[in-house]
């Protein structure tokens, strides 16, 4: 029988003609199908969907009431705020937040000079913009505009320059959103490229190049950004000599963008290692040198590999930027701070208002970054699979 | 038949010129392991040497040996006249020089062919990117795929793939090519696409390293077949002698195990 068959060439399962592609079979649509598919196929997942339902029940009503329904939208002082001045119950009072939204994104910045942040917020969207957007045209001078021309603007603007009739403004008086935006900034443009510098040399042939960095990054990792800070504020100015002060705002700045490089360094070791040996051989094969090597080949496919981690320290970094608060700068967390404890808003639900603030612009910014750089991973994935 | 007759001319003419690489003495160790046991090779200019051998012979280590991608402990490698010593200046001339092609291609994933065709001539040679584009695509014609050019690697499949790394090598305009088991890795279909584009390489003069075990491929390009076991070449022989007439047991054995 089986010789049969195998001679004969009429086994059951070889196909005598190709078959022709079919659609894909129908699927189920529609809302209530999808439901019984995801929320309630089986007796645990009925479960958990009804207590989930019961916890947004349990949440977000009295969420919404608190934030939109019983909130006070104008008022000139806690009058407006109170229940007992008012006479209706009081949610988030966001008129506080409204007549006090200059000392939130200026701090103590004159008013006279206002204009200037205005200009420089400007300036940043205008080259965040430019170097974000992946089609814009010559990204190469918004490069050569964001980190040479812009800084140099920037410092020029805020500080102030009597020859050009800009009024010199201390930094002791800057504050709220444009020191949080400074700060993380200044952070996250000097932590790339000093983190990429970190992890290069952490995997070099030299071993005292490799031990510094080793060194550095294994300190500063291990030491909190509150100890980083304080170390920066009153170490500092002792190392330096008698004389010669450090700027009370640049501390911080140096600061976070030292500990931030030292988590960078880590994050991009990591793709580091994930590049396959191949490609170091393929590129020294042809002749290139090591920097030229790293430059073209390795770290652009190393970058690639770890966006999610770099722009997870990008938030972080953004978020601890509040803690500069404890060395009497005034960001935003601290501007609000002081803002809350002013009798003339004295009203019961102001410092939640003002922390809900807060809450509202880290997470807008953070939710902004993180949305970023998925579009660009998928955009990145969709260039070249392998 | 008139290609066949036109490869017979070319195998029948003998390697002529000096010595371009030249490995005197050469050791080396991985730790407490005896990687390459004292080797001695001269490779004539245009000369066409198949390296094989049990795996473990050492005989990927000996050719990468050759551009520095493994660096010997004891002995000397001259090639092109200038001998490999810890000097990067002399390493990078000489991977200027020579060629190499793997067996898992290298080719650049996050660049288009072209690209990873013209960045050694523009980053290394100083070359205009237009005239390296020019050589890129005269090179990417003669391995037959100019009109993949604008894809990128993952795109191709592994037969273009190593076209593509052979043309990538081939820009550079190398005085020697090295191949590294260049067939190892791809699928039986793919083979020959590659073979012939190495076979026509060969045809031009090229002087050339092959690790490989296509024996179809030794007997019609090489002047020499190395064989090499345990670290050291036990063998060297012209091509038909080699496979006719085996001299040494670990040959005779090896090649009774891979001509079926």
């Amino acid at each position: 029988m089986a010789v049969q068959s195998l001679s004969g060439g009429s086994l059951s399962y070889v196909q005598a003609r190709q078959s022709d592609p079919l659609p894909p079979p129908t699927l189920v649509r529609g809302p209530i199908a999808w439901a019984r598919q995801n929320l309630f196929s089986s007796v645990p997942n009925t479960i958990l969907t009804l207590v989930v339902l019961y916890l947004l029940y349990l949440l977000v009503p009295p969420l919404v009431r608190f934030l939109f329904i019983d909130a006070v939208w104008t008022g000139a002082d806690r009058a407006a705020c109170r229940e007992d001045m008012a006479g209706r119950p009081v949610g988030a009072c966001w008129a506080f937040v409204v007549d006090r939204i200059g000392y939130f994104t200026y701090g103590a910045y004159p008013v006279a000079e206002r204009w200037r942040v205005d200009v420089w917020f400007a300036m940043l969207a205008f080259g965040l913009g430019w170097l974000l957007w992946l089609k814009a045209p010559r990204r190469d001078i918004g490069a050569a505009y964001f980190f040479i021309v812009f800084p140099i603007a920037s410092f020029v603007l805020l500080t102030g320059w009597r020859a050009i009739g800009l009024e010199p403004v201390s930094t002791a008086f800057w504050g709220g959103i444009l020191v949080t935006l400074l700060v993380s900034v200044v952070g996250i443009v000097f932590s790339l490229p000093f983190g990429i510098l970190l992890a290069l040399g952490r995997r070099s042939k030299l071993p005292l190049v490799r031990l510094a960095c080793v060194i550095f990054i294994e300190v500063i990792r291990g030491v909190p950004l509150i100890t980083v800070l304080i170390m920066a504020n009153t170490m500092l100015p002792l190392f330096l000599p008698a004389g010669i002060t450090v700027d009370r705002l640049l501390r911080p700045l140096v600061g976070v963008a030292i500990f931030a490089s030292a988590y960078m360094a880590e994050v991009v070791r990591g793709g580091l290692q994930a590049v396959p040996k191949g490609q170091y051989e393929g590129a020294m094969s042809l002749g290139l040198g090591y920097w030229r090597m790293m430059g073209l080949i390795v770290l652009p496919q190393a970058l690639r590999i770890v966006i999610p981690g770099i722009v997870n320290t990008f938030i972080g970094l953004f978020k601890d930027t509040s803690l500069v608060y404890v060395i009497g700068v005034f960001d935003l967390m601290k501007t609000i701070e002081s803002a809350r404890i002013d009798p003339q808003w004295a009203a019961p639900t102001v410092s939640n208002t003002g922390y809900a603030f807060a809450a509202l612009f880290y997470f807008l910014c953070c939710f902004g970054m993180s949305r970023y750089s998925l579009m660009v991973e998928r955009r990145l994935a969709a260039g070249q699979r392998r | 038949m008139a290609a066949m007759a036109k490869q017979t001319s070319t195998t029948a003419k003998p390697a002529t010129g000096e010595p371009i690489v030249q490995l005197i003495g050469v050791n080396k160790w991985y730790g407490e392991f005896h990687v390459l046991r004292d080797i001695n090779l001269s490779v004539n200019k245009g000369e066409r040497i198949v390296i094989c051998g049990p795996s473990g012979s050492g005989k990927s280590t000996m050719i990468r040996c050759i551009n520095r991608l493994e660096e010997h402990q004891k002995g000397r490698i001259i090639v092109d006249g200038t001998e490999l010593t810890n000097d990067l200046k002399k390493i990078d001339e000489i991977r200027r020089e020579v060629g190499m092609v793997f067996q898992h291609f290298n080719l650049f994933p996050h660049l288009t062919i072209l690209e990873n065709c013209t960045l050694a001539p523009i980053w290394v040679k100083k070359m205009p990117k237009k005239d390296a584009e020019e050589i890129a695509m005269k090179y990417l014609t003669r391995v037959k795929i100019p009109e993949q050019a604008h894809k990128y690697p993952g795109q191709l499949s592994g037969g273009q793939q190593q076209r593509v790394a052979i043309a990538r090598s081939l820009c550079m305009s190398p005085k020697i090519m090295l191949f590294d088991e260049p067939t190892s890795a791809l699928d039986p279909e793919m083979v020959k696409e590659v073979l012939d584009t190495m076979v026509s390489l060969a045809e031009e003069g090229m002087t050339m390293l092959c690790v490989t075990h296509e024996m179809g491929f030794a007997r019609q390009v090489a002047n020499r077949v190395i064989f090499m076991d345990a670290g050291q070449i036990v063998e060297a022989n012209e091509p038909n002698e080699f496979f006719r007439n085996p001299q040494h047991e670990r040959t005779k054995l090896f090649l009774s195990q891979i001509l079926h």
